[in-house]
């Protein structure tokens, strides 16, 4: 019995502190190492912070490197599924040309009429537009995250709202020096506040770690209403991050577990360019 | 004399592919541990840091396993540290294993493989969850440690060739 336990003794001993086989560091400093790091990091401690954001600087742009071969076979296959249903598209795309040319008219009116409701009351909407290229957009199931190619030397700051288009796509999350990374709406702790028109009703959505969105914290009524009705979610602009009125995404109905899922108007798995943009909602009054 | 030359270059560069192979994989986009497809996924590098440690450690040093740890955690956003320190686990089985072990055995490295990802994920899990507060869906780390358990023979296979590839051109 003690000679068992004696040689599990010696085989835990060899295995952790034996340097053989050419090893530089034994195993259990290393393991002290990381688990000094992990408690370090997570008291946000200076030096690990400054070794972070001198790693990511380095790994973002060998990852974007090292991934173009990749890239290269992803984009191929998008553009063959592309060219396949290029008739198809053409078609669809003609009636909803017909559809939008006619809500245009009326919605260069709203935007008119927007604008002057907006100098009635004084209130001025400033914003800065700064355009990035997605360097790396591998998703984990705790991160959904893109790094973009502008950091704080191009004035990038945490809280700024990222747009595909006019879609909003998420927001800057962390900003290293010449790069940052950009929380998606689909990540688990994305949540934003949102509005659903035309029924009008605050909300916020949160992300589901997949590609689409739930909606959560509305009355319970909210079902009721959103029936045999389209639905969209913009952001509310409540909290002040984001501009009110961003597309967000569409509510739709998942056949596979009958709920209401937002479709989000954006394809985060194919975004090349996006844009920074931080607002300024001033108020006269 | 060149031919002298192109084999030492070959010799060394069969040597290096384990690091390269785990390099490649924590810096791709690509993850086959994070793919797209719902209820499928595997983590690579915890087969290929687990077969070659338990193989001879000499073709990945705990060095670069610990690098290539902080490099993950920085590519797919963990707090800084957990990968090196999960990875670095592996290896602590794996040398505990080779320790006690005098004739190698299939079935008892793949449950201990089994073993190994479980206990990790488990702390990777606790760790992400009660300590940092992110939000993780146990489900999907149920499905990855499966599928990675289930894949292990396949990598085996691959691996054990390659092995045999790198002894020959040594021995050449």
């Amino acid at each position: 019995m003690a000679s068992s336990r004696d040689d599990f003794v010696i085989a835990i001993r060899s295995a952790f502190l034996k340097k053989s086989y050419q090893q530089k560091f034994s195993l259990l400093t290393l393991i002290f190492l990381s688990v000094i790091i992990v408690i370090l990091g997570s008291f946000n401690f200076k030096p690990i912070q400054y070794v972070k954001i001198g790693i990511n600087e380095i790994v973002y742009r060998s990852s974007f490197i090292i991934s173009i071969p990749e890239n290269y076979f992803k984009n191929l296959t998008i553009k063959l599924e592309e060219h396949f249903n290029l008739y198809d598209q053409f078609k669809k795309n003609q009636t909803e040309l017909k559809n939008l040319k006619e809500k245009k008219l009326n919605n260069d009116f709203l935007i008119l009429e927007n604008k002057k409701l907006r100098e009635l009351i004084n209130e001025t909407l400033q914003s800065d537009d700064l355009y990035a290229k997605v360097l790396v957009d591998k998703n984990s199931p705790y991160l959904k995250s893109i790094i973009l190619n502008k950091g704080s030397k191009d004035n990038v700051k945490i809280g700024m709202a990222v747009v595909d288009n006019s879609y909003l796509v998420g927001k800057i999350i962390e900003v290293n020096y010449t790069n940052s990374r950009a929380l998606l709406l689909s990540d688990l702790n994305s949540k934003i506040p949102a509005l659903l028109e035309p029924i009008d009703i605050h909300a916020v959505v949160s992300g589901t770690g997949k590609n689409h969105g739930v909606i959560e914290y509305t009355k319970d009524d909210y079902d009721q209403k959103i029936k045999d009705k389209e639905i969209i979610v913009y952001t509310s602009g409540y909290g002040g991050l984001f501009k009110p009125g961003l597309p967000v995404g569409k509510i739709i109905n998942d056949n596979k577990t009958n709920e209401n899922i937002v479709n989000f108007f954006s394809d985060f798995r194919q975004l090349d360019y996006v844009k920074i943009v931080s607002y300024d909602i001033g108020s006269g009054n | 004399m060149s031919s002298l030359n192109k084999n030492s270059f070959i010799k060394s560069l069969l040597f290096y592919l384990p690091v390269f192979f785990l390099f490649a994989s924590v810096l791709n986009e690509i993850d086959f541990n994070y793919l797209d497809i719902q209820y499928f996924s595997f983590n690579f590098a915890y087969t290929l840091i687990f077969y070659w440690t338990l193989k001879n450690p000499r073709y990945l040093n705990y060095g670069s396993i610990f690098l290539a740890g902080l490099i993950n955690d920085v590519v797919i956003g963990l707090p800084i540290g957990i990968s090196s320190f999960c990875y670095l686990l592996i290896c602590a089985v794996t040398a505990y294993l080779r320790n006690i072990t005098i004739t190698p055995n299939f079935i008892n490295d793949w449950i201990s493989l089994l073993f190994t990802i479980l206990l990790i994920n488990s702390i990777q899990v606790i760790s992400l969850d009660f300590i940092f507060s992110i939000d993780v869906n146990y489900m999907r780390y149920l499905i990855n440690s499966g599928f990675t358990f289930i894949f292990y023979p396949i990598f085996l296979f691959l691996f054990n060739n390659l092995e045999k590839k790198i002894k020959t051109q040594k021995n050449d």
